[in-house]
């Protein structure tokens, strides 16, 4: 009886292996028919916009380059995490776990991209940052690279701009959280080794309702320009209130990053806008023959200009097509974050490649200045500092 | 005259705040009613300005009364059909409530207008500033003053001297004596809490240029009504209207003067005076 029922279980132990090997098999046969994309944006919420443009512009590289590559069907599975963190992880172990993504692509805020970072670590899932903009992130995982850029390429590059072209003196006016500080300490480096001054730091708070006595601050402290940032919604309301007092009358610049002049929001900011110089990587006017088809689909599908998030969006898409061309179909993390280290190609804001040793974006930082161009204002581009990598990074 | 730039900038960010919540300090403090979407209606106010002006070619100066109108309307509304069930639940009820419906209304307006900043487009005359004897004066806080001022001293008059204002006071004090009276204490409800709502949406349409708008705002604001409601004590319009010059003025000066410690003076401010009368600067005493 007891050798009886050992065979009997052993027997019944064979056949559930074999059954559930099969099973494997099976579910490794479908993974392979179709490649499915985790993206996680914000889609409600304050940050609502970034996650709009990175979807539209996905969608329409989808429309533009069909949803197959390298024989593999493209899936995308949208998740909106309303830029809170909690729901960024969570969203992220989900899509992993359940959906079994192969990817996983968005994030708007540094904070949401740091939650997901040891999930792609642990799951060895490539994780393509496309928008959020720190420089710590591609660091807090093996499997993460970034298609957007870093706040420290842009905030240096306006200090080693200004301190060139005759500004001396700068007052300093920005919000008071982790990129606002990024970007403060960023530019005031380069800026004080080119040899200017800071005569006024201020750190607005970040519900700040007025500018008013901030503003007053400026104008006292004469200085040759301002160095602005701050968060999206506000720059709006920073412009005009500095044209109210009076700030551009009396010669004050205003420079910065350009987030603050995002395509997005320049026509809602008024012609107090105009001559506010900033450095980022992507105008809605960059005079590329790329750049203006691109334009002109995204106008014709969503009727509204793209602004620097929609092109982070796109190349991200654009790189994960690549590199799956590249692994010939192969979607397993190891041989896409291989095959992604080091890749190069022409992005609507001009030529980028990813960094192979940091996995970070290099791109060209352009200076430009607001104009209106047929009753529409642009950032327009004068200069260009050619291939820049993350200054946060090549510090160490 | 430094300073005397910054006290007119301080008085002009207090009267907006005064217009904003003075409708707060009218349903808390003669209705009993804690109602924390006032900064809703003041937002309707602002988007229907925005909309009436940017979209359908509105002068700014009609644009301003319709956000009151409309704002009022909407009130009347929701009072009759949501807010009068409440008067008469605990204080706990009413504020689940009224938090309800500000976490609808910002979905509502981020679902219709989107989440990004809007602003209203001003007619040149208002905007810049002029200097008048080296102070620099901004022409729409300016106006700002004036508008406030006026509302101000017209809200006094009808409280203290109308009929109307000793009818409102009376259903306050003891609403089934006034019914008695033959006061029609219901509607005599409905009428303030409309007015209340259109002046915060007139404070909400004032303010865009200044605060900034987006779907965001009842919640963002919130606090300062609250702030000066307390502070100002909800027995009277002169409390609210002091404490939010205090709050203003203090607020322009504390960020000017002490820009690091700048967004703590408001709440200092607060905290200074309620340990002085706990009861706000105009408080009811313990009695009721």
């Amino acid at each position: 009886m007891g050798t009886l029922m050992l065979t009997g279980t052993r027997t019944l132990w064979q056949a559930a292996c074999i059954a559930l090997a099969g099973a494997a098999l099976i579910a490794t046969a479908q993974a392979q028919e179709t490649v499915k994309i985790g993206l996680i944006l914000p889609m409600t919420g304050g940050q609502a916009s970034t996650g709009k443009q990175i979807d539209n512009a996905v969608k329409l590289y989808i429309q533009q380059h069909g949803d197959t590559v390298a024989g593999k069907k493209i899936e995308i599975i949208l998740k909106d995490d309303a830029t809170l963190p909690d729901n960024t992880k969570r969203m992220a172990q989900e899509l992993i776990v359940n959906d079994k993504v192969s990817i996983i692509a968005g994030f708007g805020i540094t904070p949401a991209a740091l939650a997901a970072a040891p999930l792609a670590t642990q799951g060895k899932i490539p994780q393509v940052v496309m928008a959020a903009g720190t420089s710590i992130i591609t660091e807090r995982s093996p499997y993460i690279v970034r298609t957007s850029f870093t706040l420290a390429q842009s905030s240096t590059i306006i200090g080693d701009w200004a301190a060139k072209n005759g500004i001396k003196k700068v007052a300093t006016l920005t919000s008071d959280y982790a990129p606002g500080n990024d970007a403060l300490a960023a530019f005031k480096e380069h800026f004080i080794a080119g040899g200017g001054e800071i005569v006024e730091e201020v750190k607005t708070p970040l519900a700040n309702p007025d500018f008013a006595p901030f503003l007053q601050r400026m104008k006292d402290s004469k200085p040759d320009a301002v160095f602005v940032f701050v968060p999206a919604g506000q720059g709006g309301s920073f412009m005009k209130q500095y044209a109210e007092r009076g700030l551009d009358k009396s010669g004050i610049k205003v420079i910065g990053p350009g987030d603050v002049m995002d395509d997005d929001l320049l026509n809602g900011m008024g012609d107090a806008a105009i001559g506010a110089v900033t450095a980022h990587m992507y105008s809605a006017v960059h005079p590329s023959a790329l750049n203006k088809e691109f334009v002109a689909a995204y106008k014709k599908a969503y009727s509204t200009r793209p602004g620097f998030m929609a092109v982070g969006g796109y190349d991200g898409i654009h790189l994960i097509y690549e590199a799956l061309k590249k692994t010939g179909g192969k979607a397993d993390g190891d041989s896409l974050i291989e095959a992604m280290k080091g890749m190069k190609w022409e992005s609507p804001r001009g030529p980028i490649s990813i960094d192979p040793e940091t996995r970070d974006i290099v791109q060209n930082i352009y200076i430009r200045k607001v104009e209106k161009q047929d009753g529409e204002l642009y950032n327009v581009e004068f200069a260009t500092f050619e291939a820049i990598k993350d200054p946060g990074k090549t510090k160490k | 005259m430094t300073l005397l730039t910054i006290l007119f900038d301080g008085v002009a960010y207090g009267m907006l705040l005064f217009v904003l919540a003075c409708g707060l300090a009218v349903t808390l403090g003669l209705m009993n009613f804690v109602n924390l979407a006032h900064g809703a209606f003041a937002m309707a106010g602002g988007y229907v300005c925005a909309v009436l002006v940017n979209q359908s070619g509105w002068p700014f100066f009609a644009a301003l009364p319709m956000a009151f109108v409309a704002s009022a309307l909407i009130g009347v509304v929701l009072e009759r059909s949501l807010y009068r069930h409440l008067y008469t639940r605990p204080h706990l009820d009413q504020v689940l409530f009224s938090v309800g419906l500000v976490f609808m209304s910002v979905a509502a307006v981020d679902y219709i207008m989107g989440s990004s900043r809007v602003f209203i487009t001003l007619p040149a005359a208002l905007q810049g500033q002029f200097d008048l004897y080296g102070v620099g004066i901004g022409r729409y806080r300016l106006m700002i003053i004036v508008i406030c001022g006026l509302l101000t001293a017209g809200l006094q008059l009808v409280l203290a001297r109308t009929r109307f204002g000793s009818r409102l006071r009376a259903a306050v004090d003891d609403p089934r004596a006034a019914s008695g009276l033959g006061i029609n204490v219901p509607q005599v409800f409905a009428l303030t809490f409309a007015f209340g709502c259109g002046l915060a949406g007139l404070g909400g349409a004032l303010s865009a240029e200044i605060l900034g708008l987006d779907p965001y705002f009842p919640l963002k604001f919130m606090i300062y009504f609250l702030i000066v409601v307390t502070v100002g004590g909800s027995s009277s319009i002169t409390g609210p209207f002091l404490a939010s010059l205090l709050l203003g003025i203090g607020d322009v000066a504390g960020k000017y003067y002490l820009p690091k410690l700048g967004p703590f003076v408001i709440y200092t401010i607060m905290i200074v005076i309620l340990i002085w009368r706990p009861n706000g600067l105009f408080g009811r005493t313990a009695t009721r």
